[in-house]
């Protein structure tokens, strides 16, 4: 490259960092009228290729979640008023951008706008760059997605919670559903995206199949670059290969493309296949996606959820005023913000005038219930959350036009998630000890 | 035999779409010397226009195969408002400025086409498949392939030939290589050098959009398609030589073959294998494949 070349990148770079600050004007919603307010950091995809399928229905849940908390309109135990009484003034901004940016970000956050609390960030490479940030300015953080198991596992952090378990419980869970639904495979295959989740997704679901199925032949492993788009060629691949099942982490615009071009080549009718993330998609696509895909949510979320009071309410809320019914980054964010909630509740119940350590104090090794799943901070000295996780089989009802799933099968956290003090990559090599009666 | 046949489909499927995607780029860079950046917001743009009259279209009941029609009027449209709005409206300002100020005008421009993505559809992914799923499949090597995406393999050569065949056969096309050979004096030759980089720019934005247009019903149209985009078609025209359309159509092959090959063959290297190739091919050729041979100016 030329130094002119070099130069303009450098400036280009410039103009694209000016650029999305000038795009990163928050956005406020339902402000409180109480004070003094909690002000509370809301981040999320608000653009680029994962605002549709994540960062939205995360921060739309959030919206809504936040006028019921702050009016006391949840249904019962969420009914009181406000996290720990304190009406929540949220602050919501874009996670669009490097993670540098999205650092910055986060400081301008707390040491500019002055919020008490943040909550956010889908991508793992967000948190793990915001973890070491949120310990240094002492600021209470709750991720609500990010999947990847290093964040508890490679380092302890006293700010930092996470009350969604981690993307091993996809991976593990998929193996289960895979090995049982059909068990005369002889060989499987993946495609994944090539960056951490993917590799992640690939390893653990490759690990737990020889666990579960030992003696099986892995016919091929594509890692095609993320957001490629084409996927013509390996959709050849699979093709040719003798994969009798194949799993994929895809999500969002690059799972969709997937399907959009994998279904004229008859490639579902070939191989089963297995999505972790699909279920973010089932209600865009419809009959595009084929019967019988093996679909996750990355949790017992959106269609996955327990029929309890707490959901009715959500999906109704939700639905009725976004026209869409919420799924699973929906949940996340959910799960998330009743866990604060929880734990400012119980801080406050114990000393009215609570600070940030005893609100802590109460997040850590919390148990609560939501939408009909045990939520427990069993992992990470009480920071990391452990839960079930369901998974099911796609079927397009055309009389109703309706995505519906069948056959699903709920599995117990133990199953599918590493015990405390055990690294979830160890923990499958070593034959997911500790996991018994799973279904 | 059978990977080697389902190697050549799929880098000649793939070599189709880059170079559909390409073209544009190089062909105004040709011309009117400017790397044009905004190329990737011509794509996106023209894919969000086609998705959105796509899905339109059949929500309407409307024939079926109108929306092949549908998919190439979305393209013109596009590329003539935005050709015509960024070329008379902001290019023929720093026509003759720092090269570097040009690419910057542009790249703003690509921001600027990005944001009005997301002002006029948002952030929701739109499916635009039906065009793609009418025409099914055939079986090649025992293989379906889509039907579809081997029409863009004719759509990729209709679109070379044309324009190979117009620069090098019609009174234009004469015109446009008298203003490439050497631009000053075409002007003194009386040639309108002012037209004839209107028109080239806004035939290299119907290119970019149409680009976008042919992918819609293939791929989720979501924001930011076009960034990937823009740098897959620069690494296709740098190996072939910016300015080239032969040199895009040999790019546009070489980057097809070789990633078919490592896809089937060595998976793990697909990730490198395009910027190996540009890598090689700028050792060896540090111009690209079909660079001109620049005349010294004294």
């Amino acid at each position: 490259m030329t130094q002119d070349g070099k130069t303009l990148l450098r400036r280009g770079g410039i103009a694209v960092a000016a650029l999305a600050a000038a795009a990163l004007l928050p956005a406020h919603f339902a402000a409180a009228d109480d004070a003094p307010a909690l002000k509370l950091g809301v981040v999320a995809f608000l653009s680029g290729p994962a605002a549709g399928p994540f960062g939205i229905p995360a921060r739309n849940a959030a919206e809504l979640l936040i006028e019921a908390i702050n009016a006391g309109t949840l249904p019962a135990p969420f009914n009181s008023k406000g996290f720990g009484g304190q009406q929540i003034d949220p602050i919501v901004i874009d996670e669009n951008g490097s993670t540098t940016k999205v650092v910055q970000d986060y400081r301008d956050l707390v040491e500019r706008r002055g919020v008490n609390a943040v909550i956010g960030y889908i991508s793992s490479g967000s948190c793990l760059g915001i973890a070491p940030v949120a310990e240094e300015l002492k600021t209470l953080t709750v991720f609500f997605d990010c999947g990847t198991p290093r964040i508890f596992e490679d380092a302890d952090y006293h700010y930092v919670f996470r009350p969604s378990a981690t993307s091993t419980i996809d991976s593990t869970a998929a193996a289960r559903y895979l090995a049982k639904e059909d068990p005369g495979i002889k060989s499987y295959g993946g495609i994944n995206q090539n960056y951490a989740w993917g590799q992640d997704s690939w390893s653990d679901f490759e690990g737990a199949m020889k666990d579960l199925k030992p003696g099986l032949t892995v016919a091929t492993v594509q890692f095609p670059k993320l957001f490629a788009g084409q996927y013509s060629t390996e959709i050849t691949t699979l093709l040719a290969s003798d994969a009798n099942a194949v799993h994929t982490s895809f999500w969002g615009g690059d799972l969709e493309s997937f399907i959009l071009q994998a279904d004229p080549r008859g490639l579902f009718q070939k191989e089963k296949f297995v999505m972790s993330t699909a279920e973010t998609t089932m209600f865009r696509l419809g009959p595009k996606i084929a019967d019988g895909v093996i679909m996750g949510a990355r949790g017992p979320w959106g269609v996955y959820a327990h029929n309890t009071e707490l959901n009715q309410w959500f999906r109704k809320n939700y639905t009725d005023r976004y026209g869409t019914p919420p799924v699973y980054p929906s949940y996340q964010m959910a799960i998330s913000l009743l866990g604060m909630k929880t734990a400012y509740d119980k801080a406050a119940q114990a000393n009215p005038k609570a600070g940030v350590e005893d609100d802590i104090k109460a997040f850590e090794h919390l148990q609560y219930e939501a939408f009909g799943t045990k939520i427990d901070l069993a992992l990470g000295k009480g920071h990391q959350g452990v839960h079930e996780t369901a998974y099911g089989t796609y079927k397009y009802d055309k009389a109703t036009g309706t995505p519906t799933i069948t056959n699903i099968v709920y599995y117990p956290a133990e199953c599918v998630n590493a015990p405390d003090g055990i690294k979830s990559g160890d923990w499958i090599k070593n034959g997911m000890p500790g996991a018994k009666d799973c279904p | 035999m059978v990977t080697a046949v389902t190697i050549f489909v799929d880098g000649l499927v793939y070599a189709a779409w880059l170079f559909i995607v390409a073209v544009g780029l190089t062909l105004i860079f040709g011309v009117m010397k400017v790397l044009n950046v905004a190329h990737g917001g011509f794509y996106s743009m023209g894919a969000y226009a086609a998705a959105w009259s796509v899905g339109i279209y059949f929500d309407a009941g409307l024939a079926p195969a109108g929306s092949f029609l549908l998919l190439a009027l979305s393209a013109v449209v596009v590329g003539v408002v935005l050709g015509l709005v960024l070329e008379r409206g902001l290019l023929r300002f720093v026509y003759g400025r720092d090269d570097i100020l040009v690419v910057l005008v542009t790249y703003a421009a690509f921001l600027i086409l990005e944001n009005l993505v997301l002002l006029i559809w948002g952030v929701d992914a739109y499916p635009a498949y039906q065009p793609s799923a009418l025409l099914g499949s055939t079986a090649i090597a025992g293989l379906p392939f889509n039907n579809y995406e081997l029409l863009l393999v004719v759509v990729a050569a209709a679109i070379g030939l044309a324009l190979t065949w117009g620069l090098a056969r019609t009174r234009l096309g004469k015109l446009l290589r008298a203003v490439i050979f050497d631009r000053e004096m075409a002007v003194a030759f009386g040639i309108d050098v002012a037209r004839l980089f209107t028109g080239t720019f806004v035939v290299g934005a119907i290119l970019g959009a149409l680009g976008g247009a042919v992918t819609a019903p293939t791929i989720s149209v979501v924001p930011g398609i076009g960034v990937e985009v823009i740098v897959l078609a620069f690494a296709v025209v740098v190996i072939g030589g910016l300015g080239s359309v032969m040199g895009t159509i040999l790019g546009a092959l070489i980057v097809g073959l070789a990633r078919a090959a490592a896809v089937h063959l060595l998976p793990e290297v697909e990730l490198f294998v395009i910027y190996g190739v540009m890598s090689l091919v700028l050792i060896l050729r540090p111009r690209g494949l079909f660079a001109q041979a620049q005349p010294r100016r004294i």
